[in-house]
């Protein structure tokens, strides 16, 4: 398919490509969107290339995807947005279920802090140099990540306590 | 307008139990613990429309040592299940407990790892509410069943 983008987009692509040749994996669209995945031990380098160089300031989210496969289990999705050209653009990158470390990209947006907190809670993905990389929603003792596609709907029985209901005998 | 001039100079004869039951079952304060979009039609159960102080529950408590029924309305996650533990356990007793719709008696559309599958898996409750929300003439209904309840207790002549 090919992709039909705007001259800020395809600017944005023309030079990530001269910059970052073997780093870029693919660039495509889907549902309006731009999407370009990299090579995960090159995420902040083209993260920071792309805020600096191409004025993606602002970070709108980060969020984590199960894909359940058998290599390169989880993705990462940056969710970035070009101020100044009105353009939004999807960074995804791969990490292996063995080990699923990525660097954190506090280092470039400091609003990642907490979407990547959200994205170690729910699955598990690590980040490395991360300020603060404690579980956001569920408690600090919980001991599984819930969107991963094993976790069963309605949780682990037990896994996280109730209330005693006789305080009087406690 | 008192008893007296209902009374003249005669006199009445009762059972304290009655008497407590009848002065309890009329001021059955409630505790409101508006988690979700059921609180807001717990405030219009409060409010003129509907008009709850005809029952005698009009006074909202925001402080558990005043308040004599919970209204749980709303969806109760396993984080919040403890806040509402610990506001019951400091409401002194006697106390009931309505489960306010669907997620407080069930769980509901909440079929999730995060959410308590029905708030009687930690507080005794003795009303359940259906819908979703419930419109306020059913938490009145609520209301209505738990002044029966409290009706025909024998709390004073148990504790002699």
């Amino acid at each position: 398919m090919s992709l039909v983008l705007s001259d800020s987009l395809q600017a944005t692509v023309n030079a990530l490509t001269d910059t970052f040749t073997d780093k870029l994996i693919e660039v495509y669209q889907s549902s309006g969107d731009t999407f370009i995945r990299i090579e995960a031990d090159a995420n902040i380098e083209i993260l920071s290339f792309l805020k600096k160089e191409q004025h993606y300031v602002y970070l709108t989210d980060v969020f984590g995807i199960d894909r359940y496969t058998s290599d390169e289990r989880f993705e990462v999705v940056y969710n970035i947005t070009n101020l100044r050209d009105r353009e939004r653009l999807m960074v995804k990158v791969r990490v292996e279920e063995e080990n699923p470390t990525l660097r954190s990209a506090t280092e470039v947006w400091s609003s990642a802090n907490w979407h990547e907190r959200e994205v170690y809670d729910m699955f598990g993905v690590y980040f490395e140099n991360h300020p603060d990389l404690r579980r956001i929603y569920l408690p600090q003792d919980f001991e599984y990540h819930p969107l991963r596609k094993e976790f069963p709907l309605l949780g682990i029985p037990g896994s996280i306590d109730l209330p005693n209901t006789t305080p009087d005998t406690e | 307008m008192g008893i007296e001039s209902a009374l003249g100079e005669g006199y009445l004869t009762t059972k304290i139990d009655v008497l407590a039951n009848w002065a309890r079952s009329n001021a059955v304060w409630p505790m409101p613990m508006g988690l979700a979009c059921c609180g807001i039609e717990m405030m219009a159960f409060a409010g003129p429309k509907y008009d709850v102080a005809r029952f005698g529950s009009e006074a909202f408590r925001f402080s558990p040592r005043q308040s004599d029924v919970m209204i749980v309305a709303g969806w109760a996650t396993y984080k919040m299940s403890h806040a509402i533990r610990r506001i019951w356990d400091q409401m002194p007793d006697p106390k009931w407990c309505i489960a306010m719709g669907a997620c407080a008696s069930t769980g509901g559309m909440h079929r999730c790892y995060g959410v308590v599958q029905g708030v009687d898996n930690f507080l005794p409750v003795d009303a359940y509410v259906s819908g979703c929300p419930p419109r306020p003439d059913a938490v009145l209904h609520a209301l209505m069943k738990i002044q029966d309840k409290i009706k025909t207790e024998h709390s004073v002549l148990l504790d002699a």
